[in-house]
């Protein structure tokens, strides 16, 4: 009885272990979302395609590692991070033929391993995923961002879950700076043009902007480490994701000045050095009453700096 | 079941379509010298795009004295005379025509020569049949800038620019376009962006006196895909009716603002619909709008030009595709490709045919496209199943089959009360009017299905 009652809080606290967990749910949420509601949604064919490319990465990329370091040859294979670049580019990207989706995941996390400033991957592997294969292949690679619709719904949606997701990884900052200054510039440039506000807040009702801010931007692995340096991080792919959007129409905009601008991140880095985060490591606290159940600090603080495990810089 | 004959359906000209869209329209708008009613019932653009290089080719179902025509469009730059062009209506027709969308008639037959026919074919072992398919006041009073100036067929074409747009309204206004009230601030934020605005009227000299006005074509280069929609959202009585043909060489475009919908497609209705095909189509896409809050931009069509099954209207030919704007065509016409074999020349154009209806509330701001690599293709096509007529007791295939058209024909009738928002009852009414229904089959025992009564009725049999 007793064993029965603490089950959901043991769930909880096994899923709260680390925040890609709640990353995952919620990506996983947006594809059953997107799929079951648009016409041009995310399929779960481009799922196990993405997934390919994305083990496939991840496999050779620990491989190698780990024989260089000489531990054994899957040591540390991170499945969850190569789940969250599986179902980030699954539910962004659409494309012509299913390989595409495959090559994504498969560039994207292959640039992980391969691009390092520092012991630090510069880019995003979701970002830059989507990214090469819209550069690589033109009109056979987009992204829809009008096809999640102007859903408040699935505005707050995201933002429950999200907020969920980040006060554990702690790059609340990155997303708010990110959206306020997007948001002050569309409604400054609306306020200038005359327009009626409605043309701001139409644009930044869109889904996948959200989807952006929370769960891309947001990457702790390839942001600056020091709060200052990522809220100049997202003050800066903010502004240049606006001008794309009111400029050139850029395709992917937010994506795209991402990707332009993940090099700024070893940059900061070095003028701005902080402690960098860590995902966690290995399974939850094994003895349960060493916790406090359910709610820990950590999740009423989102601004609070949660290094499981901090490893030298 | 055995597909007797395709009918290419309704090639359905949007101008019998009466959208109650009063007055204006247009990623621009039409105003009238006069307070005169006009009706403009629908607006057509077709847009062939190809990197930069745009055409846009603009139609609406002007009706009405030609004298109070003016067209006001906003564009990004001067088009020097040889970019502006007036086309063949009938072009737009033809394209509307082949994308529309369509009704398909099946008819059943006997079902005791089927059973005789599935014995011999048994008997014969396999012998599998393939599958069956389917001018003027001084400007410079007013700030305003006459850029350009250009007569082009009918029309007399200005290309404005202006510091201020209370400036470049009053001279609007002083000069015979009317210019709704609430223009301002949209006219402003189109001046502030650095745009012009290509302004038209029809010269009575040189007007044939025919009532129809040919589209004009004006093509052009911009990074940006985009029609501007707003000044049509002016003019506040109501929505606006706007029909977009995209021609692309890559595949389907959508709108990256806004949600694009398909418009839910390959239903069986009811046979009555063929009668009635126009209402049937206003009212299921009112009702979809409608189920989409009015957000959505709906896509009917998405073909590769070269062919089409079934085909409302014959494929647009090279020379009508060139003549719409679609310049990649030429440079590969030279090259002609050794063919053999059937089916119309191959030709690299997608077509994706959008339509909304739109006010300043649901579509703030102007539409941008993506063009996608997408080139499935997709066709808003409604099924007719004429039912075998005949003897249900001749043999036992008959009578079972007698089963099957009631429940079948509830269901079209489910299924054409979903599509429209039409009452189910209403619809069951007239089906048993044209002999539809349970009673119309005489000398078989129905097995009446009871969809009235509720699942849990059914489960305890106390209904």
């Amino acid at each position: 009885m007793d064993a029965l009652a603490r089950l959901p809080v043991a769930l909880f606290r096994r899923i709260d272990a680390d925040p890609r967990h709640w990353q995952i749910i919620a990506l996983f949420g947006l594809f059953f979302f997107s799929y079951t509601t648009s016409s041009f949604g995310a399929d779960p064919r481009a799922l196990a395609f993405s997934f390919s490319g994305a083990v496939l990465a991840q496999t050779i990329g620990t491989a190698i590692l780990s024989l260089r370091a000489g531990k054994a040859l899957l040591d540390g294979f991170e499945w969850k991070s190569a789940m969250i670049t599986t179902i980030g580019v699954t539910v962004l990207l659409r494309a012509a033929d299913p390989w595409i989706w495959f090559a994504a995941t498969f560039t994207g996390i292959s640039m992980k391993f391969l691009i390092r400033v520092n012991h630090k991957h510069v880019f995003n592997p979701g970002c830059i995923g989507i990214v090469s294969m819209m550069l690589l292949l033109g009109r056979d690679a987009w992204v829809s961002p009008g096809q999640w619709g102007q859903m408040p719904l699935i505005a707050g949606y995201a933002l429950a879950l999200a907020a969920l997701t980040l006060s554990s990884a702690k790059r609340l900052d990155i997303a708010l700076g990110f959206l306020g200054t997007f948001a002050a510039i569309l409604f400054a440039r609306a306020a200038w043009l005359g327009d009626p506000m409605a043309i701001p807040l139409h644009q930044l009702s869109s889904g996948s902007l959200l989807i952006f801010a929370f769960f891309m931007i947001t990457d702790p692995r390839s942001t600056p480490d020091s709060r200052l340096g990522r809220l100049l991080f997202a003050v800066s792919v903010a502004s240049l994701a606006a001008w794309f959007i009111i400029g050139p129409n850029q395709r992917g905009a937010p994506l795209m000045a991402l990707a332009a601008l993940a090099v700024l991140t070893p940059l900061i880095d070095r003028l701005m050095p902080a402690r960098r985060f860590e995902w966690p490591r290995g399974a939850p606290p094994a003895d349960p009453g060493l916790r406090q159940p359910a709610i820990t600090p950590v999740w009423m603080n989102p601004w609070g700096t949660k290094e499981t495990r901090s490893h030298e810089t | 079941m055995k597909l007797k004959h395709l009918f290419a359906g309704l090639a359905l000209p949007l101008a019998g379509l009466a959208f109650a869209a009063p007055a204006s329209a247009f990623c621009g708008f039409y105003v009238a010298k006069a307070d005169t009613d006009l009706f403009n019932d629908a607006s057509k653009v077709v847009l062939a795009r190809d990197g930069e290089r745009t055409v846009i080719t603009m139609a609406s179902d002007f009706r009405g004295d030609v004298s109070e025509f003016a067209m006001v469009v906003p564009v990004v730059d001067i088009p020097q005379r040889e970019q502006i062009n007036v086309a063949n209506p009938a072009l737009v027709d033809h394209l509307d025509a082949y994308t529309a969308p369509r009704l398909v008639e099946y008819y059943d037959e006997d079902p005791c020569e089927a059973e005789r026919r599935y014995e011999q074919m048994r008997e014969m072992a396999d012998m599998a049949a393939p599958p069956m398919a389917g001018a003027m006041e001084e400007a410079d009073d007013f700030g305003v800038t006459i850029e350009a100036e250009y007569e082009v067929g009918e029309y007399d074409i200005l290309i404005l620019s202006a510091e201020e747009s209370d400036g470049l309204i009053t001279w609007l206004n002083r000069n015979g376009y009317r210019i709704p009230d609430g223009a301002e601030e949209i006219v402003s934020a189109y001046l502030k962006r650095g745009m012009k605005f290509f302004v038209a009227k029809v010269s009575l000299e040189r007007h044939d006196g025919s009532a129809m006005l040919r589209p004009i074509q004006v093509a052009y280069e911009d990074e940006d895909f985009m029609l501007p929609i707003r000044l049509g959202t002016v003019n506040a009585e109501g929505k606006q009716e706007l029909f977009v043909f995209a021609l692309t060489r890559e595949g389907r475009v959508e709108t990256s603002n806004y949600r694009t919908v398909k418009l839910p497609s390959d239903m069986d209705v009811p046979i009555y619909v063929k009668d009635e095909f126009a209402d049937f189509y206003k009212a299921m896409f009112s009702h979809q709008v409608e189920k989409e809050s009015g957000k959505a931009v709906f896509m009917e069509y998405a073909w590769d030009m070269a062919w089409c099954d079934p085909c409302a209207a014959e494929p647009l030919s090279q020379s009508e595709l060139r003549e719409l704007g679609v310049m990649w065509l030429e440079e590969v016409s030279d090259s002609p490709t050794p063919r053999g074999g059937f089916g119309p020349a191959p030709v690299d154009v997608f077509v994706t045919r959008l339509h909304l209806r739109y006010d300043a509330k649901t579509f703030p701001e102007d539409l941008t496209f993506e063009i996608t690599g997408d080139r499935e293709n997709y066709q808003g096509r409604y099924v007719l199943r004429h039912p075998w007529r005949g003897d249900y007791t001749s043999c036992k295939a008959a009578g079972d089959y007698a089963n099957t058209l009631v429940k079948r024909w509830d269901e079209e009738a489910i299924s054409l009360a979903r599509l429209t928002g039409w009452d189910v009852n209403k619809i069951r009414g007239k089906m048993a009017e044209g002999g539809f229904s349970a009673s119309a089959l005489k000398g078989v025992e129905i097995e009446t299905p009871s969809p009235q009564k509720s699942w849990w009725e059914r489960l305890w049999g106390n209904g």
